[in-house]
């Protein structure tokens, strides 16, 4: 089991306990705001972009090609930028904070 | 086995040049072919900008069809984020459980009438009434209006034989400003209602801004839809393993839709008018020139797909563009999405065996590439 907390742009804080799946389909079982994923993850869409803390951007890794090149054309995006259909929910991210814009 | 296959016209060019060109009633487009450079040219609106001459963005052009912009989708940024910001929402009510229960039941329906059939013509007879009805829950009507809107037939703005048709473009423009009217002299909780009471930085829209909104609404999602549903029937009659699988794997039906819409991309391309001399793959495009963005080459890219001409059903990453990309994405992409889980799940759950008694395809020809987008007609017996 993970806990990931998601900050919103509105500064509310959720917090979110799962241990499988794609962590934006734990946000969607959150209705965390400005995660709407509507792809339904395969990397299509970008509307699951997220601000991984930096602290724990070693464990969640950076994003593949694929992947940064959908985040590259993110107006809003950063050095630790991902998409979070792409990052898998497993025991090793607990504690995770992420930044929804 | 090939039926339903839809060929990729465009691999040579996107290749060895990434581009094409084409002519457009004499204003002329290069066709930007490659994945990279077509997110790159959507994202840049600066340089290729939707704001230009109603109509002229659309290939083949509509200038001389309608003098009516379509809103948010013919604006640029940053009037484009505040339109986009009124209607964003009331597109997005798909998600809703009671809207789904809704399409569930519309899609239940016209999936057990065919069954029930000797043979079916899938466009007039079940693409098109499908379109049409699940449009009055985009629109919050009646679902008696879907019958005016499936005696327009499957485009609005073309006939079989006529890529631009003036007399009945202007029967949906009659049509909605008697909506228009009706909304005024009675507001009630639908699309219409929603707009005239909307207002964009402290002012209400304009009729003709309201307007803008509803052809889009009409015009985008018609024959999009049709092609989607119709070749979707095609693929599963040709493919019954496929069937099978959603069947047994229902969790993959959401990417089964994604696959299946980067191949079938029912929308071939979208265009943009360029501001400033520039360059796309070192090839020079002049100011005031079109390009398009061609969604459906874009979608077999080698270099990003693997197996790009074939369909991997639970295909796991797949950064298609059939909804476009950036800012101008497809405003009725929820809609359109949630429609066709509905379709394929409803297909899964009642449909043994789907026989292809007849087509007629539907082609596309744009300068020297001729790519079929689907069928003017397709005759199955469903079992």
């Amino acid at each position: 089991m993970a806990t990931i907390t998601f900050i919103t742009a509105n500064g509310e804080t959720i917090i979110a306990e799962g241990d499988s799946g794609s962590v934006m389909e734990l946000a969607k079982a959150y209705q965390v705001e400005g995660i709407d994923g509507d792809c339904g993850g395969v990397c299509s869409c970008a509307t699951c972009h997220v601000h991984v803390d930096p602290d724990f951007f070693d464990k969640t890794g950076g994003p593949s090609e694929i992947e940064q090149d959908m985040l590259e054309l993110d107006d809003e995006v950063d050095e630790y930028s991902r998409l979070s259909c792409q990052i898998e929910v497993r025991e090793e991210l607990d504690g995770l904070i992420l930044r929804v814009d | 086995m090939d039926i339903s296959k839809l060929p990729d016209p465009f691999e040579k060019a996107r290749t060895e040049r990434g581009f094409g060109e084409m002519d457009d009633q004499n204003d002329p487009v290069t066709m930007i072919l490659r994945l990279k450079d077509v997110r790159k040219c959507a994202h840049n609106w600066k340089s290729f900008t939707s704001e230009a001459t109603p109509g002229r963005i659309v290939v083949p052009s509509e200038v001389n069809i309608r003098d009516t912009r379509q809103i948010p989708f013919e604006l640029d940024p940053p009037e484009h984020t505040d339109y986009r910001a009124v209607v964003e929402p009331w597109f997005r009510r798909p998600k809703e459980e009671a809207y789904r229960e809704k399409l569930d039941k519309q899609i239940d329906q016209i999936i057990t009438e065919a069954l029930g059939r000797e043979s079916i013509e899938i466009v007039r007879d079940l693409a098109l009434p499908l379109q049409s009805r699940a449009l009055t829950l985009l629109l919050n009507v009646p679902l008696e209006e879907a019958e005016t809107w499936i005696s327009w037939g499957t485009h609005v703005f073309r006939s079989e034989d006529d890529p631009l048709d003036g007399a009945k473009a202007n029967i949906l423009y009659d049509y909605i400003d008697e909506q228009i009217d009706k909304a005024i002299a009675q507001p009630g909780d639908d699309l219409y209602s929603l707009l005239l009471a909307a207002e964009v930085n402290g002012k209400k829209l304009t009729r003709e801004e309201i307007k803008g909104v509803l052809v889009l609404t009409f015009a985008g999602g018609r024959d999009t839809v049709i092609n989607a549903v119709t070749n979707s029937i095609a693929y599963f009659a040709e493919h019954p393993q496929s069937l099978d699988k959603l069947r047994q794997e229902p969790e993959i039906t959401g990417r089964a839709v994604e696959e299946l819409m980067r191949y079938f991309a029912p929308l071939t391309h979208m265009g943009r008018v360029v501001t400033e001399d520039t360059q796309v793959c070192e090839h020079a495009i002049k100011a005031n020139s079109r390009i398009s963005l061609c969604w459906a080459s874009a979608n077999r890219d080698g270099s990003v797909f693997e197996n790009p001409n074939e369909v991997i059903l639970d295909r796991k990453i797949n950064p298609h563009v059939t909804f476009g990309f950036s800012h101008h994405n497809c405003l009725g992409a929820t809609h359109a999405r949630q429609l066709l889980k509905t379709l394929y799940t409803t297909l899964a759950k009642k449909v043994n065996t789907i026989e292809i008694l007849d087509h007629r395809d539907n082609l596309e020809q744009w300068g020297a590439f001729q790519r079929k987008v689907g069928f003017h007609a397709l005759q199955v017996r469903f079992g």
